[in-house]
């Protein structure tokens, strides 16, 4: 048992620190910082810069432009990306299609996609969801038929998120009704320009444009952007889905996230005192905080047992439903310590460049919104209730 | 004791709910959201033709001698409607301040209009620094000939964009949280030296800050006696919490009717997903809640214009602390229920969600009145 990081990886926290001092745009860490909304060229021009130091892709083998990182090494970068306000990379590209490709695709899409993925060229988004199949994903209805060197996609996507900004999609298409319904889906990588789609928007309850329907009526697919075998995508979306749920705990996250809203709790006042020195009130964020520390800790625990040769399984699952839900409560405890100051819903002051008066505390406009908007933290990548199920089964045995 | 209400009380409750069903569709909200007023001027003519703007006032204003089971009969519906009309800022809350505090002629200045609806009234009460406490004002109110000159900052004034008269808690005495030295003042929000910033609220309604810069009032603008207001406005509060109980009922309501029909209808893994233990429980635990709240919100009407003394300030305390637990979890458990759908603006149930948590943050969250209730606790 040792806690302590290795000379080596303090070594290496060292540079990635030297790093951020030196090329994290200001402007762009305070908007992470401040929970304003950021811009695709944002996350472009940090991309750019990721890529030139060749950060960018922390999950990629070397030879495809990855940089081969520990466990130990990627909880690092993740800790101090939080601490700095680090954009969290668009994962859909970087870290999902990406790892389904070089572990399933052909030597040409790992040629083709994988540098483009790199260069920021192509924007990626995930085709799971449709408005039947939702935790049920394997029941997907859009229909892929093959018809010569081509498929021709009929269905529907939803929930899509930011792929109003993408150019291609990551679909589970059915290829086949005649068996087993998780037998018959297969993985399309499907050029968002194609004839026949169409992409509508979806106002989340916080009045925010982040997901979207995506339609698709007689697209036309080259058979040559298939992922591995017909049929054989559901092996590959789960496969997927096991390295979305690893990041989706948000560990790096909460952490910023409670140093924002004790920061915030020194400044708001309750019966002529900061707000962090009520008794009542500091010790809900105390309660949080040795949540977080909790959980932070078993984070460490899993990852140092993939180092030592094991895979993440169903105890990602359990790390996702207690990281969601402290990243869940700090909003809630935000969105309090502004008292009468939650309701009001300030959307100029949302933007960074606002330069006009705040209302009340210059970091209070986004906190409802955000504390609404985060209520999918709990929804998304599997909700959490299908994660405990997942945990009961395959863990307890039940 | 009797749990049903009577003949008129029901008819009452029937009124405001055929008026809310035929008026108030979803979309209809939405657009009324949307407009500069925030709310449809044509519904308030409408509730004013029907005499409900003057259910609590006497029958010498041409009202309906309401208590509190009749607000809590209208606050009801007007909950299941999410109804954005400022039926709480000026019927209840400028409305029963001025009718406690004002002299014969503020009432006959104010009040009848406030009655039948054609004055709309929004109260000032608390400050930027207060936290619910409204006690802790600094807004500063100095003689200054034969009037006042109020100088300070009003926060979140519900309602005060659009008000003909906006009442307001000011310092004539005393340090920023003494009971004593506080005094209303009613305003025209026209006044020189006044400043608002309107904003849409989360919940769909509209408010503003209010900037007091230099603003010059004559005497006959003081609302009561001078430097005694806070036992005014902690009774006229607590009929605004009641009455704002009996609105957050009728959003769980709905709120839970449409979690429960969606649980029936919606379907994964081959059968509806109400056929899932776990989620069956949550929405028995969402029932529970809703019925917790509809008790605490009886009992906060029953004393809502009964005398103030600790058993009131528990039990409206108490009531607005179930009521802003339940409120949070009916609206959490609603949207994680609905999944996806749940969190979209298009589909109506997560506007019932950020109302219960609106609720929340007015008069109080349930941190504040668990608090103010343990204070209050008796030793047996
Ligand atoms: C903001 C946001 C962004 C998203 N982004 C994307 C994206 O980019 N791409 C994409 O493909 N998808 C995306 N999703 C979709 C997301 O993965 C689904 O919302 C999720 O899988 C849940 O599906 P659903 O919404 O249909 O809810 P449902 O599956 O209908 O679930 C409704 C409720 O029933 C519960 N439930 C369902 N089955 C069971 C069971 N067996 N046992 C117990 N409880 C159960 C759920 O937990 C939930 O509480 C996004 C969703 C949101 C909200
Ligand atoms: C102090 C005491 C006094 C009692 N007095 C009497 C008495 O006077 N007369 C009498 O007849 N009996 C009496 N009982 C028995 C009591 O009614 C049973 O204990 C009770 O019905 C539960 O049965 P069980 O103990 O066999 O537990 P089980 O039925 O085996 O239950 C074990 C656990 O499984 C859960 N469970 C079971 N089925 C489900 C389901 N479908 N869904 C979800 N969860 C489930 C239960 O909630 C429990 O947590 C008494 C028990 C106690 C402890």
């Amino acid at each position: 048992m040792n806690m302590n990081y290795t000379a080596e990886e303090l070594a290496f926290r060292d540079e990635v620190r030297a790093f951020l001092d030196e090329k994290l745009p200001a402007d762009i860490a305070a908007k992470v910082k401040g929970f304003r909304r950021l811009s695709k060229e944002d996350h472009q021009r940090w991309q750019k810069i990721l890529c030139k130091q060749g950060w960018y892709a922390t999950h990629w083998p070397e030879e495809y432009g990855g940089v081969n990182w520990t466990p130990v090494q990627k909880h690092i970068w993740d800790e101090e990306s939080s601490r700095y306000g680090v954009p969290r990379s668009i994962p859909f590209g970087v870290n999902m299609v990406a790892p389904v490709i070089i572990r399933f695709g052909n030597e040409e899409q790992k040629q083709r996609y994988l540098p483009r993925i790199l260069s920021g060229e192509d924007w990626w988004c995930q085709g799971y969801s449709e408005p039947g199949a939702g935790s049920d994903l394997a029941s997907l209805k859009t229909r892929a038929v093959r018809d010569g060197d081509h498929y021709i996609v009929n269905g529907q996507k939803t929930w899509t998120t930011l792929g109003q900004h993408a150019n291609m999609i990551f679909c589970l298409v059915r290829t086949n009704t005649e068996v087993k319904k998780q037998e018959g889906i297969s993985f399309l990588l499907i050029d968002m320009n194609t004839p026949g789609i169409s992409v509508r928007p979806i106002i989340t309850l916080d009045g925010e444009h982040e997901v979207n329907e995506v339609f698709f009526q007689d697209v036309k697919v080259p058979v040559a952007n298939l992922v591995g075998e017909e049929d054989k995508g559901w092996t590959y979306a789960k496969f997927l889905l096991t390295y979305e749920r690893t990041g989706l705990a948000g560990i790096g996250m909460s952490k910023a996230a409670l140093s924002h809203l004790k920061q915030l709790a020194s400044r708001r006042m309750k019966n002529g005192k900061p707000l962090i020195e009520d008794p009542s009130f500091s010790q809900r964020i105390a309660r949080v905080e040795i949540d977080l520390t909790a959980a932070a800790i078993s984070n460490l625990r899993i990852i140092a047992s993939v180092e030592g040769g094991g895979v993440p399984g169903a105890e990602s699952s359990m790390l996702k439903v207690k990281g969601t839900e402290i990243r869940q409560a700090i909003n809630d405890l935000a969105r309090r310590a502004i008292g009468p100051y939650a309701l009001p819903f300030l959307e100029e002051e949302m933007d960074l460049d606002y330069d006009g008066e705040f209302l009340s505390d210059k970091d209070a406009a986004p906190l409802s919104a955000q504390y609404f908007n985060n209520r999918k933290l709990s929804i998304f990548g599997g909700s959490n209730e299908i994660q405990k199920n997942i945990v009961s089964k395959m863990i307890l045995g039940l | 004791m009797d749990f049903q209400l009577n003949e008129e009380q029901q008819m009452l409750q029937d009124t405001v709910a055929r008026l809310v069903r035929g008026e108030y569709s979803f979309e209809k909200r939405l657009a009324f959201s949307e407009t500069d007023l925030g709310f449809s001027a044509d519904f308030w003519k409408q509730l004013s033709e029907l005499g409900l703007t003057a259910v609590p006032f006497s029958e010498e204003l041409g009202g309906f001698g309401g208590g509190g089971v009749e607000v809590q009969s209208v606050m009801t519906e007007l909950g299941r409607g999410l109804c954005l009309e400022p039926y709480l800022q000026s019927i209840i809350l400028g409305g029963g301040l001025i009718g406690q505090a004002g002299n014969d002629s503020q009432k006959e200045n104010w009040l009848t209009g406030i009655a039948s609806g054609e004055l709309k009234a929004a109260v000032g009460l608390q400050e930027p620094q207060s936290f619910y406490d409204l006690n802790n004002i600094e807004t500063r109110a100095e003689k200054n000939g034969e009037g006042y000159v109020l100088n300070g900052r009003k926060a979140v004034v519900i309602g005060g964009h659009c008000a003909d008269v906006i009442v307001i808690s000011a310092r004539t005495s005393g340090d920023s949280r003494d009971t004593n030295g506080i005094t209303l003042f009613a305003l025209s929000p026209e006044t020189a030296g006044i400043e608002r910033r309107t904003y849409p609220t989360i919940d769909g309604a509209k408010g503003c800050d209010i900037t007091l810069n230099k603003v010059q009032v004559s005497a006959d603008a003081l609302l009561g006696e001078e430097g005694k207001a806070a036992g005014v406005i902690e009774f006229q509060a607590g009929r605004a919490i009641a009455a704002l109980c009996a609105e957050a009922v009728g959003v769980m309501e709905i709120a839970n009717e449409l979690t429960l029909e969606y649980l029936k209808q919606r379907k994964q893994f081959g059968v509806p997903i109400g056929k899932f233990q776990v989620l069956q429980h949550r929405m028995v635990d969402m029932m529970s809640e809703l019925e917790q709240a509809r008790s605490m919100a009886i009992l906060a009407a029953s004393v809502a214009d009964g005398e103030q003394n600790d058993e009131r300030r528990r039990v409206l305390a108490g009531a607005k602390n179930v009521i802003g637990r339940a409120g949070q979890f009916i609206s959490e458990s609603g949207i994680q229920m609905h999944g996806g759908i749940g969190m979209t603006w298009e589909y109506n149930f997560a506007h019932y969600a950020k109302r219960l948590i609106g609720i929340n943050h007015q008069l109080g969250d349930d941190d504040f009145h668990l608090e103010r209730y343990a204070n209050l606790l008796q030793a047996s």
